[in-house]
């Protein structure tokens, strides 16, 4: 029952996370850019101002509300083009071997060796601040670890009998790759990409916080964790309130994709019914 | 024979490249099966049958290639298609079913979703349309509640019922000629019957071709209506399946059917020892010269050392490759 527990605490929290980035408008009490007033500023939490103002008196309930949208997009739009690549690119390496193997390995090993937030401090100098250019830095730096994934079941999986027998019942290499090989190294594969949208979360608030991500004054969980950290002993609940969304949200996603990995694979799914 | 052959292997060698040297896995093999015929290769492991059978649906993969000879699909060369063109005979006229069911069928998608995409790929049918075809051949190879099971995933089911489903995908598409690689081997008897009884049925049915593969002579002369035996690379005998019983002409194949066990005889009393053949089957890099079964023969001799003998027309039907054949 534990497995359970994870899917649904995990569920919970992302669900949580996604639905109060869409209905931010609603939930928020002011409007997280403008209503700056310097007559409530650095208000301690109370039950006007939940999680406080910061030092220009604006709601940091409502600028974490938003920062939601910021996050999560970073995370999910980022997560799927790293998946995609890293799929893409692993499968095809698995299944055909040779030299394109050998092309793909090098660019993986050439990915892992460069750490990817300075690679993709290095796309943001160049395509500058912004949320495009993030989503972008972000989706093309992190598909190595998916790619590795993708190779090595795809590897494995491409000597199975059925992948054989699909073969001598005529289907194509495309089709024996999106039929047989991709259901079955799905679960690793959503795993991976829960657990990296959990890390896209937080590369996104380290770019943020580095001044590359969103710009000012629009919020963003980095950026207003960047702004807090010279109040971080007068006013904690700045830093407090940002730290703990991205704590829940990469908490969340990790559950999901633990729990996740246990309903993908066919035959746990019919051990517990 | 009776009519134009279905499928017609003529003088086929198929090359083991070890990097160094090639060396021929299979030579010189030959044979035909009509329309609706069914026909047994039988040979020792490592003797070059399944390697015969990936050659014909055009799957060797290196190291091994075809190194000669002609393949007739139909009337047409099919040896030296192309990979796509190759691609549309499989499954679609010529199907295979192999020896292991547990691993031949996907384990994350249901077996009917596994039977329609033969509909879809190769007969263009919609997913719709496809689906209730494959509840159909569900049906007919006798799978209980087809409309029930299409739902179930591999796992679920026995042994015998993922043969059944991987007969069901086989003949789906109502192929010409149906290649079984031991289908029963890692089945249990009392099933091993039952499939073997069905893949017999429904092949008569439709008139599709067996080309049968196995180690094991009793049940292949029990399907099929012709036998090849096959002994390092090559076909030694060639026999209607009540012949090569009762009267083998090669001497490996009489050495086949005298190691057989059979009830009531001294030897399954336990009175006598079982014969057996005596030595092992060569390397496939140490093929000896001449006939390459003359160092385990009785009756060799020297031309059987030194010259590679041809294949004989027996006068009472068949084919042998011997000097000294009866």
């Amino acid at each position: 029952m534990k497995l359970r527990a994870n899917l649904v605490i995990g569920g919970a929290l992302f669900a949580l996370a996604i639905a109060v980035g869409l209905l931010a408008p609603w939930l928020a009490h002011t409007d997280p850019v403008l209503d700056a007033n310097l007559m409530n500023a650095e208000e301690p939490p109370s039950w006007t101002w939940w999680f406080g103002t910061d030092d220009q008196g604006r709601d940091i309930y409502s600028r974490v509300v938003y920062g939601a949208r910021v996050s999560l997009t970073v995370g999910i739009v980022s997560q799927l083009i790293n998946s995609v690549i890293g799929v893409a690119l692993g499968l095809s390496a698995g299944y055909w071997g040779g030299w394109w193997d050998d092309v793909v390995n090098a660019l993986t090993n050439l990915m892992l060796a460069i750490p990817s937030l300075i690679f993709a401090l290095a796309i943001m100098a160049v395509l500058g601040p912004g949320l495009t250019s993030l989503l972008i830095a972000l989706g093309l730096t992190n598909w190595s670890f998916t790619c590795r994934i993708a190779r090595a079941s795809a590897l494995s999986l491409r000597n199975q009998g059925y992948v054989q027998a699909a073969t001598v019942l005529g289907y194509g290499d495309f089709r024996i790759m999106i039929t047989q090989l991709l259901p079955n190294m799905l679960g690793p594969i959503v795993v991976i990409g829960t657990l990296g949208m959990g890390s896209a979360v937080l590369s996104e608030a380290a770019l943020s916080f580095l001044g590359l991500g969103v710009r000012p004054p629009f919020p963003s969980w980095g950026s207003m964790l960047s702004d807090a950290r010279d109040q971080i002993t007068t006013a904690p609940w700045l830093s407090v309130f940002p730290g703990l969304a991205i704590f829940l949200t990469v908490l969340g996603l990790n559950l999901l994709g633990d729990g996740l990995r246990d309903i993908l694979d066919p035959q746990s799914r019919s051990r517990r019914t | 024979m009776t009519g134009a052959p279905l499928i017609e292997v003529e003088d086929l060698r198929i090359d083991l490249d070890d990097g160094s040297r090639r060396v021929a896995a299979a030579e010189g093999v030959s044979f035909r099966i009509s329309r609706g015929e069914t026909f047994g290769l039988v040979g020792e492991s490592g003797c070059g049958k399944s390697i015969t059978a990936l050659a014909l649906i055009g799957l060797l993969r290196p190291p091994l290639s075809i190194g000669a000879g002609v393949i007739r699909f139909d009337g047409k060369e099919i040896q030296h298609l192309s990979a796509a063109r190759q691609r549309d005979l499989r499954g679609d006229r010529i199907a295979m079913i192999f020896q292991e069911p547990m691993t031949a069928l996907n384990p994350v998608s249901p077996v009917g979703r596994q039977i329609a995409e033969m509909f879809v790929l190769h007969k263009g049918k919609s997913w719709r349309e496809a689906n209730r075809l494959a509840v159909e051949a569900l049906a007919s190879v006798r799978v209980p509640a087809p409309e029930r099971r299409v739902n179930d995933y591999p796992h679920q089911l026995s042994g015998g019922m993922r043969q059944r489903v991987m007969i069901a995908i086989a003949l789906a598409c109502g192929p010409d000629l149906l290649i079984a690689d031991e289908p029963t081997t890692a089945l249990d008897v009392t099933v091993q019957a039952e499939i073997i009884e069905l893949m017999r049925n429904l092949c008569a049915e439709r008139g599709t071709a067996i080309l049968m593969i196995s180690h094991d002579l009793g049940l292949v002369a029990n399907v099929c209506r012709r036998v090849a035996v096959m002994y390092a690379g090559r076909i030694v005998e060639e026999r209607g399946s009540a012949d090569i019983f009762r009267k083998p002409s090669h001497p490996y194949t009489q050495g086949l059917v005298d190691s057989l066990p059979r009830l009531g005889s001294r030897a399954a009393l336990g009175r006598s020892r079982l014969k057996e053949i005596a030595g092992v089957v060569p390397a496939i890099t140490s093929f000896p010269d001449g006939c390459r079964f003359n160092p385990r023969c009785v009756h060799a001799t020297d031309i059987c050392r030194t010259i590679v003998p041809e294949t004989d027309l027996l006068e009472a039907g068949g084919l042998v490759r011997c000097h000294h054949h009866a």
